[in-house]
């Protein structure tokens, strides 16, 4: 294989599997923290508004894991430095 | 064999260049810039437009009351947020969320590309809130007041507030960043096959994360501001507290 195969190939499979196990651990953290909010306001209502707020801050912090993640595999798709790099010479 | 348009998928909207100065190759308006002084322009004259006929009676303009609305959340939420008179933090907080807001809101408008969706806009915002969070704390809390949270609990501690301080900066850009071009690579994506119906449905998506992403990243912005200005403010609030109850009883 050449040096531009070698490079396709290993930013494709990472690509894969960086969106794939990354999406692993925020899905959890995201369903126990769902979980979690919907059983406290099922318990305290009154206190709902400061709970969701909590709830949407938190989420979104899960999700920036996740977030980036993504952005590394797009990264890696559509503006690889490597494969730029093959490239342009 | 399905073709997917790899030349609609851009990962920034920096790319996309409408001018270029040709003694200065350097010199370009690309898509980023000008959506921003779109969105700009839009918030200027909208808030000029508004407040040409305030008035406090019975009867108020019909946009006044949709200003009034938004300021009223604004402010409630600073307040419930930082727990202290919304008033100074306002202005800051609430241009942010607008401008986040309303750029992803103008992507139900054919041709628009949020300027959100470009790592530039997102890291000077981001930039922003990393420059405002030392001003309001020391303002509020003079320099040596505000040094002193770097070396809370203990000395050790330095290093890694600062890599906060840091990291935290770089997350705020890379998270707005990350849903706002999530929602237009995968929108490209999904034309490639199911060019019916399903991309509506993702865009529909994209709104609400835009919105979601907007509330965020201000209530972000703000929990750090007053993380940096807390600390004495809530025993003054709580000496306060005391004294009216105690005036109560």
């Amino acid at each position: 294989m050449q040096g531009a195969d070698i490079i396709a190939l290993g930013s494709i499979v990472t690509a894969g599997l960086t969106i794939a196990i990354g999406s692993i651990g925020p899905a959890i953290g995201e369903g126990r923290a769902v979980s979690q909010a919907l059983s406290s306001i099922a318990q305290q209502p009154d206190s709902s508004n400061t709970i969701t707020r909590t709830l949407f801050v938190g989420l979104a912090m899960i999700e920036s894991t996740a977030i980036y993640c993504f952005v590394v595999s797009m990264i890696l798709l559509f503006a690889n430095p490597f494969w730029n790099h093959l490239t342009q010479q | 064999m399905m073709e997917i348009p790899f030349a609609a998928i851009q990962i920034s909207t920096d790319e996309w260049i409408f001018w270029q100065s040709e003694s200065w190759p350097t010199v370009k308006l690309n898509a980023t810039i000008a959506f921003t002084w779109l969105i700009m322009a839009l918030l200027v004259l909208g808030s000029w437009f508004v407040t040409r006929g305030l008035s406090s009676g019975v009867n108020i303009p019909r946009f006044q009351n949709v200003v009034e609305v938004l300021i009223t959340t604004m402010r409630d939420q600073i307040r419930d947020v930082s727990r202290q008179d919304p008033g100074r933090y306002l202005p800051f907080v609430g241009t942010l969320f607008l401008f986040i807001a309303l750029s992803n809101l103008m992507t139900v408008v054919p041709g628009y590309r949020p300027p959100t969706g470009s790592l530039s806009t997102t890291a000077a915002l981001a930039t922003c809130v990393f420059v405002a969070v030392p001003l309001y704390g020391v303002s509020s809390q003079g320099m040596a007041g505000y040094l002193r949270h770097y070396v809370r609990p203990t000395v050790l501690m330095l290093p890694f507030n600062i890599i906060g301080e840091v990291s935290r900066t770089l997350a705020l850009a890379v998270r707005l960043y990350g849903n706002m071009m999530s929602g237009t690579v995968i929108a490209a994506i999904l034309i490639g096959f199911v060019p019916l119906f399903v991309p509506v449905l993702m865009q529909l998506l994209g709104l609400l994360t835009g919105m979601i992403q907007a509330y965020i990243f201000a209530v972000l912005a703000m929990v750090y501001i007053a993380s940096a200005t807390k600390v004495i403010r809530q025993s003054h609030l709580r000496n306060q507290t005391d004294v009216e109850t105690q005036h109560a009883d």
